[in-house]
Formats: C-alpha cells, sequence, structure tokens
C-alpha cells in the first residue's frame, strides 16, 4: 500500500534519466556561456571607459531585478508575438545565461577588488599593458576568490533551469510532470526521485569545487576557513 | 646630456598643489637620496617619474626619450625603470621566483628557462635563492621586500627607483634590506626616498632635502650633514642627529 505508485519511477527510468540529460545539457551551457560574459563584464565594470561600465551597471540592475520565469516567457512568448522564434531551449539558455551573468559580474566584481590596487601599479611599473597586467595578474587571483561564490551561482543555475520546464523545455521536471498527468498516484515517488537526483548533482558540485579550490589553494590566500 | 632628467615638475591634487616645480638629474650609476618630511610630494615625485601618476607639467627625460611627451610608449620605457614599493606589492599569486620570472617572460619574451634561470640569479643576489618556491604569504616583510629589488633588477633597468623601501619593516629586516641596497650602489642609478639617515650619508652620492613640493637644498652627504647653507636644512638633520646621534 504505502508503496503505491512507485512503479511511476521504475517503469519510467530511461524518460527520466533522458530528461537528466537535457537538465545537464541546459546547466552547463548556460554556466559556461554566463561565467565567461561575467568575467568580461565584470572587468569591464571595473577599467573599462565610461560609459561601458555604467552600461553594465544598468544591465546588471535589470536582470538581477526581474524573475527568471518572467524572462523566460519575455523571450520565448515575447518575443514570439513579434516574429522572432526562438526554440525552447535556446530560448531557456539565453534567459538563465542573461540571469546568471548579471549575478556573476558581482562574484567577479568583488573578488577584483580584493585584489591590491598596489599589484596592478606594480605589474605596470614592470613595463605590461593594462591587458597583460589584468590577463596575468588579475584574473588569476581573481578566478581564485571568485570559486566559492562561482559553485554557489553553478547550483543555483543548476535548480533554476528546472523553470525551462514552463516554456516547454522537456527536461527532467517537465517529464516528471508528464508521468504525473498521466498516473497521479506516482506524483509523491516520483517528485522524491526528482528531487533526489537534483540533490545528488548539487551534491557532486559541490564537492568538485571543493577539491578545485583545494587543489589551486595557495598559501596566504586560502578564501574559506578550513571546515 | 644627463641619464634621468627632471625638469620643472609640478603636480595638483584637487586645489593642493604637491609638486611645485622639481628639477634634478641622475647620472649613470649614481645613487641619489630624496630625505625630507611626511607629505612633502616625495613619493608623488617618484610617480610623477614613470608616469604612473603623471606630472601636470614638466618633462622627464631618461637617456634621450621623453616620457612625458604624448607619444611615449611608456609600457616599453617602464622597464628600464624599476620600482621598489614601500609596501612591497608583490604578486600574491606567484611564488618568489615566478615575481621575478614574469617580467622577463611576459614583457621581455624570454623563453621560461632563461627566464627563471636569471630569475634564481636575481634572488641569489638578494640571499633568497632558498625562498624561490615560496609564495609571499610565506616570506617576512623584509624577505617579500628583496624580492621586489630582485623583480626590478631582472628587468636590467638604467634605474631603480625605491619609495621608503624598509618603513614598513622592523629594525632588524631594515638592516637585510639596506644591505642589498648598499651592494647594488655604483652597480645601477638609484633614486631612494628614504627616512634611513644612516643609509642616505653612508652610500648616497648625493643627498636631496624636500620640503612643501620645492628641493630646498641638494649636496653631497658631507655639505649636507655638516654644512648645509640653508638653515632649514640644518635645523630638519640636527633634529635627526638629536633623535639617533651624530654617527
Amino acid at each position: 500500500m504505502i508503496l503505491l505508485g512507485i512503479d511511476s519511477v521504475t517503469n519510467n527510468l530511461p524518460f527520466l534519466f533522458e530528461g537528466l540529460g537535457i537538465t545537464i545539457e541546459l546547466t552547463l551551457i548556460s554556466v559556461v556561456l554566463a561565467s565567461i560574459f561575467g568575467i568580461v563584464l565584470a572587468m569591464g565594470r571595473a577599467y573599462g571607459k565610461q560609459p561601458l561600465p555604467f552600461l553594465i551597471y544598468v544591465y546588471e540592475k535589470i536582470f538581477r531585478g526581474l524573475p527568471l520565469l518572467v524572462i523566460f516567457f519575455l523571450i520565448y512568448f515575447g518575443l514570439s508575438q513579434q516574429g522572432i522564434h526562438i526554440k525552447a531551449f535556446y530560448a531557456a539558455v539565453i534567459g538563465l545565461v542573461l540571469h546568471s551573468t548579471a549575478y556573476q559580474i558581482q562574484i567577479y566584481r568583488s573578488a577584483i577588488h580584493a585584489i591590491p590596487e598596489g599589484q596592478k601599479t606594480a605589474a605596470m611599473s614592470l613595463g605590461m599593458s593594462r591587458l597583460k597586467t589584468i590577463y596575468y595578474i588579475i584574473l588569476p587571483q581573481v578566478l581564485r576568490l571568485s570559486i566559492p561564490g562561482w559553485s554557489n551561482e553553478f547550483t543555483i543555475l543548476l535548480k533554476d533551469s528546472s523553470i525551462a520546464f514552463s516554456i516547454g523545455v522537456f527536461e527532467l521536471m517537465a517529464r516528471g510532470d508528464a508521468i504525473n498527468s498521466m498516473n497521479p498516484q506516482g506524483i509523491l515517488y516520483v517528485l522524491l526521485f526528482i528531487a533526489f537526483l537534483y540533490f545528488i548533482l548539487v551534491f557532486s558540485i559541490n564537492r568538485g569545487l571543493n577539491y578545485l579550490e583545494k587543489r589551486y589553494k595557495i598559501s596566504g590566500y586560502e578564501v574559506t576557513a578550513v571546515r | 646630456m644627463h641619464m634621468l632628467e627632471v625638469k620643472d615638475i609640478h603636480k595638483s591634487y584637487g586645489s593642493y598643489e604637491v609638486l611645485k616645480g622639481v628639477s634634478f638629474s641622475v647620472e649613470k650609476e649614481e645613487t641619489k637620496v630624496i630625505i625630507g618630511t611626511s607629505g612633502t610630494g616625495k613619493s608623488t615625485l617618484l610617480k610623477c617619474i614613470n608616469q604612473l601618476d603623471p606630472p601636470d607639467k614638466g618633462e622627464v627625460w631618461l637617456e634621450g626619450e621623453e616620457l612625458t611627451s604624448p607619444s611615449a610608449d611608456l609600457n616599453r620605457i617602464r622597464q628600464k625603470i624599476g620600482f621598489v614599493f614601500q609596501d612591497f606589492n608583490l604578486f600574491n599569486h606567484l611564488t618568489a621566483m615566478q615575481n621575478v620570472s614574469i617580467g622577463l617572460e611576459k614583457v621581455k619574451k624570454m623563453e621560461k628557462g632563461k627566464a627563471r634561470e636569471k630569475a634564481i640569479e636575481e634572488l641569489k643576489k638578494v640571499g633568497l635563492e632558498k625562498q624561490a618556491d615560496q609564495y609571499p604569504a610565506q616570506l617576512s616583510g623584509g624577505q617579500k621586500q628583496r624580492v621586489g629589488i630582485a623583480r626590478a633588477l631582472a628587468m636590467d633597468p638604467a634605474i631603480i627607483l625605491f619609495d621608503e623601501p624598509t618603513s614598513a619593516l622592523d629594525p632588524e629586516l631594515i638592516g637585510d634590506v639596506l644591505e642589498v641596497m648598499k651592494n647594488l650602489a655604483g652597480k645601477v642609478a638609484m633614486l631612494i626616498v628614504t627616512h634611513e639617515m644612516g643609509f642616505a650619508r653612508n652610500v648616497a652620492d648625493e643627498i636631496i632635502f624636500m620640503e612643501g613640493g620645492h628641493i630646498i637644498e641638494c649636496g653631497s652627504p658631507d655639505q649636507m650633514f655638516n654644512n648645509a647653507c640653508k638653515a632649514r636644512t640644518r635645523e630638519f638633520l640636527g633634529k635627526i642627529s638629536t633623535l639617533y646621534g651624530k654617527e
């Protein structure tokens, strides 16, 4: 009796894992793009010439101020009404990237400000150009300092990707919903199983990044206390 | 032609004029020490020389090239001007050796192996070859500053500017750093802003006394300490002698 409906999970494992694959694909593409844009824009905001920092600031304010669902609907339904049709998966990528980039700029920006100004001065007095200074001196330190904040953002993005369900991306959450509408009796187990999969993913990401953080740790540069 | 020539440098921050027309020159392999009370623009003057903080008015010439000209290739000319900072400014993510070699590799485009060889050589000169693989956080203040000196030396500069290189160090560590600088005297031109009067007296070819954005007086250590012309110079150095004793 208590296990009534668990066959909704066991009978649909390949179907759900395929959805998990789409979730992972969506997350990885988005996190890579958002990280690249985030770093570039954070540097632009810190070292660019006006009006660039101001424009980046405006972008950041707007996209940190909008719910992800609104961004998805604007890109998918809003643009489609104007004749711009974007496939649901790509619309989700664009939405997640726009959203996450705005948050990631903050992560890199605080790391940039944590690096003493004197190091930039020292690099330039060696004859480095601004670009070389950013690339060889600032960036390696920014990346190290950003790992904790970035791993947080990575897992948020993974979880946010489930909202892509709302514009019809057939990822993990959407598949669970499809199963449930055919067989409502299994709803608890299907949702618990989906929750478990998300949890395992988030847990693995955090573990992996913890390792990375330790691997690239530099003496005197510990960003997190020993736990 | 002088090796380094500074002509009538003016520099203001807002309405406050820090440098009010400073001129002097430095010859090849000469050691000049700038002294004076805090806040008289000594550090600003150094930053005006390598254009980290360009002057509002005046000219700076190094080996026949004008740094203050709008067309000057500063990234190239700065390679010839070493800079040693009060608070070291080492690159925290690089080892002592990499701190010294990065300029050679990325600016002078020296091959990696050669750059590291030269870096080790420079670290030897400052007595730190054993610390080559340590990160700045693992070094003492005096060691950090000596890495800073090795980093400047590695670029084979025509002149090294020192901005109060020992003022963040305790007396014991100061000795190590001054020893290194003393050994450099006569090998490379140095322009040193410092409060170490004993060092100035023993090592400088010439002492420049600055106050209120002007050069008050300059001359050999003997003249400055024993026969200064200006009353203000005598007063300043007199106070120092009372504090630290004659010799």
